[in-house]
């Protein structure tokens, strides 16, 4: 609690605080409903996204159906009808007649075959849950699916599966090499001597903000050229170069303030610079390291550009940002696919975001913005 | 600094400093050669073992599962290994050398990955920028008359200049301050914070479908639409391709942008505020000033470098906003922003002539925020 809360505290109940409250929580509804909703939404069948809101899963007040019957051919279907205590037209009864003890009759159908149903407000849920989307996604086969009406039909699954494993593949090397390469030079940088070292970090801070655009036309030139395109180690390298930046950066400002006197004494005892490296500085700097490493996990994994720059249409090797991305332009009203999609790319990140985001807020302050 | 590092070398250099000096060309060869043999074939069998394992990678039927492992071994280890086998290659020289190959070892290869991904490609792509389509023929300026001059481009140019960034930064601040200092007196601050924050986690693509359902013209679907008509009884509306708002239709991406770097920047407006001595804001109010009193005349001013700093950030990343409005309108129905056009003159249209001289309008846009942190940085005394 902070010295401002307390204060208030003694001056009673507040009405600021009430409106602190009132207000923060207006603001975390917005924040955390269209996800909320995504959410709910991957786990209802398609039918059910297409007729009815995901909030309809909470409980609300519906029209619910307590009796159905068939009107007769006797019932004069173009003049004025008497159903189930309701007189009107035809189309009176398409929009529903309300009766004066709150249930309405309502013709559902066409005009010669149609049901009429009595229909009352009740207390609802849609609570008709399903995993058949994501089994969906994930798998790379075909499989059957059950239709409302009862019958199969043969679907071919999107495999997200395969681009999941492909995002790990891109990610975890794209996430470790650039640290451990911006470690090396943050610690040269920081406690080795060489000509150029000034101009050399000059070109590193001045690369911080260059927009990634700048480098992916002749990138991609080099990539055709070496053969590298399409490649793991081509988008490997590509990440580490564009994240080399900011990680030599922060990396330096946290490795060149750590006390000296250790590393003095580590030299007076004849250690070498590698071993120094290794087995102080890398121990002594794991939350810097790791600050990074969740920054650029994230990137890596949610980034887009890149990956459709450098792997491209090669399906083989496909992150599930691609896969996503294909599926909005190609099957952008399969909202049952797409949130079971969408979800399936944000669990990976949002378990490290919330498991490690005290590194990552630390992160965030220790200065990290990338260009 | 610089004075540390010189005396550590000084000083640690004696102790390793016992060399066996050759006495002639033979007992030099006989002394040196299997040191020789060893420095180059430890290198070559690492290159070996490296190319083998990019090939298998390549050409490799075997389970996913199993390209995956070898490929993160393959991609992190051979990183060390370099590493390793570079540095011992170095400490097998004389002190002399070695002390001066060293610190290339540590920070060579970052610099040469800098150079070949970023440095470098600055001047190759203003080149670009100079040829036409195919990169055949110098056409001097031609391309950028026709980026300064294109339809399509000027209407990138007012979303992102005009509605992208004061809209997008401004509310993105506006809300990154008022939930930092709403947060700050809550007792829910932690869990406020924590999901305010949660959409930086989520990737851009995954953002635009998110809000892609929000906007769903279906009423059951878009939430939007579902307030939207219960509300006015009218139609639902195509909110991301209404022409007959636009531009204001670029709104509704904006406000994607907005929902996802509040977070951020209520993270480091949290830190700065928390940072405000209380005594200067208790004397405030000792002195009778309210509460919006004390935020706009005390916190403000108090954290006022935070917020330019943040301010700026906001706008860098506005500028070169992609994945949001390619996922979501594919740059369509007036919404195409600087980068979307660039993807689309390079890949689409096949120009990179016309696409380098984009991607050079935006290093010309960031230019200023360079200098000042190459400002900041002459100005550190530490280096």
């Amino acid at each position: 609690m902070t010295a401002q809360a307390v204060s208030r505290k003694k001056h009673g109940v507040s009405w600021g605080q009430v409106f602190v409250n009132v207000t923060l929580i207006l603001l975390v509804l917005i924040w955390t409903i269209p996800t909320i909703g995504l959410l709910i939404s991957s786990f209802r069948t398609r039918f059910d996204i297409q007729t009815s809101g995901w909030w309809t899963v909470f409980p609300h007040r519906d029209w619910v159906t307590v009796e159905e019957f068939q009107p007769g051919p006797e019932v004069d279907r173009d003049g004025v009808m008497n159903l189930a205590g309701a007189q009107g037209t035809f189309e009176e009864f398409r929009a529903g007649i309300t009766l004066p003890d709150g249930r309405r009759v309502l013709w559902i159908g066409n005009k010669r075959i149609g049901r009429v149903a009595v229909q009352e407000r009740q207390w609802v849920m849609n609570t008709n849950f399903t995993l058949e989307n994501y089994q969906e996604v994930l798998g790379g086969k075909t499989f059957e699916v059950k239709q409302p009406d009862g019958s199969t039909i043969t679907v071919q699954g999107s495999d997200f599966s395969s681009a999941f494993i492909n995002s790990l593949i891109v990610t975890l090397p794209a996430t470790v090499i650039p640290i451990l390469i911006a470690a090396f030079a943050a610690y040269g940088f920081a406690w080795m001597k060489f000509p150029g070292r000034r101009l050399l970090f000059t070109m590193v801070v001045a690369l911080l903000v260059v927009p990634l655009q700048i480098a992916l036309v002749p990138i991609l030139k080099d990539y055709v050229r070496l053969n590298l395109n399409g490649t793991f180690l081509g988008i490997w390298l590509a990440h580490t170069g564009f994240g080399l930046p900011l990680a030599t950066y922060l990396l330096f400002n946290y490795i060149s303030s750590l006390p000296r006197d250790i590393l003095e004494s580590a030299f007076i005892d004849g250690a070498s610079h590698f071993t120094i490296f290794t087995r102080l500085i890398l121990p002594l700097s794991v939350p810097a390291l790791a600050s990074f490493a969740i920054f650029q996990f994230l990137w890596v994994w949610n980034d887009y550009l890149v990956a459709l720059i450098f792997i491209g249409a090669s399906p083989d090797s496909q992150v599930l940002t691609q896969r996503i991305a294909e599926m909005v332009g190609s099957r952008g009203n399969d909202w049952h696919l797409l949130t079971a999609g969408a979800f399936v790319s944000m669990l990976l990140p949002l378990i490290v975001f919330f498991s490690l985001q005290r590194f990552f807020v630390r992160g965030l302050l220790a200065g990290s913005v990338k260009g | 600094m610089d004075e540390f590092t010189e005396t550590t070398v000084q000083r640690h250099a004696p102790i390793e400093a016992r060399e066996v000096k050759p006495r002639g060309p033979l007992d030099w060869m006989a002394t040196n050669l299997g040191r020789i043999l060893i420095a180059l074939f430890v290198p070559i069998v690492t290159f070996l073992v490296l190319y083998w394992g990019f090939q298998f990678l390549r050409a490799s039927q075997a389970p996913k599962g199993v390209i995956a492992i070898v490929a993160i071994v393959w991609g992190v280890g051979g990183v060390a290994l370099l590493y390793v086998v570079a540095n011992w290659l170095v400490e097998q020289l004389g002190d002399a050398w070695r002390s001066r190959l060293q610190p290339f070892v540590f920070v060579g290869p970052a610099i040469a990955i800098l150079f070949w991904y970023l440095a470098f490609p600055t001047v190759r792509t203003f080149y670009l920028s100079l040829l036409d389509r195919n990169a055949q023929n110098f056409v001097g300026l031609a391309n950028y008359q026709a980026v300064f001059t294109d339809r399509n481009m000027f209407i990138a140019f007012r979303n992102n200049v005009l509605l992208w960034i004061p809209f997008g930064a401004l509310f993105t601040v506006v809300f990154g301050l008022l939930v930092a200092v709403l947060a700050d007196r809550s007792r829910y601050e932690r869990l406020a914070k924590s999901l305010i924050f949660m959409p930086m986690a989520i990737s851009m693509v995954g953002a635009g479908v998110i809000w892609n359902m929000i906007y769903a013209v279906n009423p059951n679907i878009g939430m939007l639409n579902a307030i939207y008509t219960s509300l006015t009884g009218n139609q639902p509306v195509a909110w991301k391709a209404a022409s007959e708002i636009a531009p204001w239709n670029n709104l509704f991406l904006i406000v994607v942008m907005i929902w996802l770097q509040t977070g951020f920047a209520m993270t480091i407006f949290s830190a700065a505020i928390k940072g405000i001595p209380t005594e200067l804001m208790e004397a405030g109010r000792v002195d009778g000033a309210n509460e919006v009193q004390i935020f706009f005349r005390i916190m403000l001013p108090y954290i006022r470098g935070t917020v330019i700093t943040v301010t700026t950030t906001v706008i860098i990343f506005t500028l070169k906003i992609f994945d949001v409005v390619q996922v979501m309108t594919g740059g369509q129905f007036g919404t195409q922003v600087i980068a979307t056009q660039f993807y689309r003159e390079l890949f689409t249209n096949q120009n990179s002539g016309y696409g380098s001289a984009i991607a050079i309008v935006l290093l010309i846009a960031v230019l200023p925020v360079m200098v000042y942190n190459l400002k900041q940085f002459s100005e550190r005394e530490a280096f």
